[in-house]
């Protein structure tokens, strides 16, 4: 159970997606101007990081074992294909649900972070739980980037920024910023 | 018509007597014996690291802020907080690139002072960190060196090797952490151990931040705060494991808690501007330095960890926003 939890927190932190390993930046940088925007934004990536996590078990598992070599294209295509069906499914099912993540679905398919988590948790040799468990540690992560990104974002709306910094820009330094503040946690618990 | 007690003013009617530039220029005054103690104890090099981090930070403001913005004094103090903390015997043109950054990357962009989400000087700390690893944590020695020598090559030329080699060793915290070496508490209470520049001498830098909190220039929550979870967080640990974990005394005066606890935390533009927020700012920082400090990469802490709450002030602010006098609580929370 503590290897589990760690495998959540590590994601969660001390390696973040965004972050740490700079990936899922579009979103990040994209969907970060409101708070509420990026909480959604962040759920529906825990969504589709928990489904990646089992489809990448069951290819693995039943069907990459004989062609490997198929691996990458057989990641993109399933999973994506497996978030429209899904979207589908919830849209009939749960309107609110679908009203809250919708959107933000298809935009997550083939982003890199999911194709990470994908290749992170078979070249790690996770099995279905700790997959499970690394897939919504990098979730939150990746929400935890999103929300402190949004807030930090909505307080600097009414500062005199410089013209060259206007926008992206300053987006860009923020990002920046917060990955050298997360550096504090590189290597933590790695000694223990 | 023109008596003078129908005459309406524009708010604010109660005025005080300090500025910005008034505490600002207080914040670089009690600053001073901080300054002078590490040239007292690392030699001339402490002053040549420390003057070139405020070149570089004051240089950058006049060069590239807004009109007149040198004058209020903000960006000495980024410089002088830059320079205290770092090693002695850094070549000089990192530490003036560390003001630069600190000051363009950490001020200008946002739109200058008082908008700024990060602590300018911590950010140029942490750029420096991650482009020059091994220069930052090059420690010079403190024993048998004559004070007049330079602790390192401070005049080397930007991205050449060293031509020098100078003594070095290790910190407290460092020699804590790899070598389970504990420091004894006098030492570090008055500042005979290696470090960065003001990360010696606590007991002086605890009197002169204790001076800017009398005068209300620094608000005493957030020492106060992250002194108390720092020491309950590593009395708690230390009763568990004595072998394992430090005393909380050596974990409040090693390293850069002092320093960042009584000028970075404090800055008032970046930290959370209610008294509830401050208390938890403060116990935020004072559980992240414990937790970098004893499980991190890292042998020190604070700056991150001050870092990583600065992100959390807009946040922080919201969560504490105080109920609109007139509205029922209800509303409030709508």
């Amino acid at each position: 159970m503590g290897d589990l939890i760690w495998i959540l927190v590590s994601a969660a932190v001390v390696n973040n997606f965004t972050l740490a390993l700079f990936l899922g930046l579009c979103p990040f940088l994209g969907v970060s101007g409101k708070v509420e925007t990026a909480v959604r934004m962040g759920a529906a990536n825990i969504f589709v990081m928990v489904l990646t996590a089992l489809a990448v078990w069951v290819l693995n598992t039943f069907l990459l074992v004989s062609a490997p070599y198929l691996r990458i294209i057989a990641f993109i295509i399933v999973i994506a294909s497996l978030v429209q069906i899904v979207e589908m499914a919830i849209k009939k099912l749960s309107p609110a649900l679908f009203q809250a993540l919708g959107i933000y679905l298809p935009l997550i398919t083939t982003n890199c972070a999911i194709l990470g988590l994908a290749i992170f948790s078979t070249n790690r040799g996770y099995g279905l739980l700790e997959g499970l468990f690394f897939a919504v540690g990098g979730g939150l992560g990746l929400t935890l980037a999103l929300v402190l990104m949004a807030s930090i974002r909505e307080n600097l709306e009414l500062a005199d920024v410089p013209d060259f910094a206007k926008n992206m820009g300053l987006v860009l330094i923020l990002a920046g910023a917060l990955s050298l503040a997360f550096m504090g946690f590189a290597g933590m618990f790695s000694a223990a | 018509m023109s008596d003078a007690r129908y005459l309406v003013t524009a708010s604010p009617h109660l005025r005080s007597r300090d500025s910005t530039p008034t505490i600002m220029w207080s914040v670089v005054g009690s600053l001073m014996p901080v300054a002078a103690f590490a040239v007292y104890y690392f030699g001339p090099s402490a002053l040549l690291v420390i003057l070139a981090s405020v070149v570089g930070a004051v240089g950058t403001e006049a060069a590239w802020g807004k009109k007149g913005a040198v004058r209020d004094g903000s960006a000495a103090i980024t410089g002088i907080l830059l320079g205290l903390c770092l090693p002695a015997g850094l070549p000089l043109w990192m530490a003036v690139l560390g003001g630069a950054f600190s000051i363009g990357f950490g001020k200008i962009v946002f739109g200058g002072l008082g908008q700024n989400i990060f602590n300018p000087a911590l950010l140029g700390r942490a750029f420096l960190q991650a482009a020059f690893p091994v220069a930052l944590t090059t420690w010079p020695a403190v024993e048998n060196v004559p004070w007049w020598s330079l602790r390192g090559d401070n005049f080397a030329l930007p991205l050449m090797g060293s031509r020098v080699d100078a003594v070095t060793t290790a910190t407290p915290l460092g020699l804590m952490k790899f070598e389970q070496v504990t420091t004894p508490i006098r030492d570090l209470a008055f500042g005979t151990t290696a470090g960065s520049l003001g990360e010696t001498g606590a007991v002086l830098i605890l009197l002169c931040g204790g001076y800017l909190a009398l005068n209300n220039y620094l608000n005493w929550r957030i020492p106060a705060s992250i002194f108390l979870s720092v020491a309950a967080f590593t009395t708690v640990l230390h009763l568990i494991d004595g072998a394992r974990y430090p005393t909380p005394q050596f974990m409040l005066l090693s390293g850069g808690l002092m320093l960042g606890a009584m000028y970075m935390a404090t800055d008032m533009v970046t930290s959370p501007t209610t008294n509830r927020g401050s208390w938890i700012f403060g116990v935020g920082i004072g559980f992240l330095v414990v937790l970098i400090r004893l499980w991190g990469g890292l042998a020190e802490g604070v700056m991150y960890a001050i870092l990583i709450m600065n992100a959390l002030v807009p946040f922080i602010n919201r969560a504490t926003q105080p109920r609109v006098f007139g509205t029922t609580r209800a509303k409030a929370a709508a």
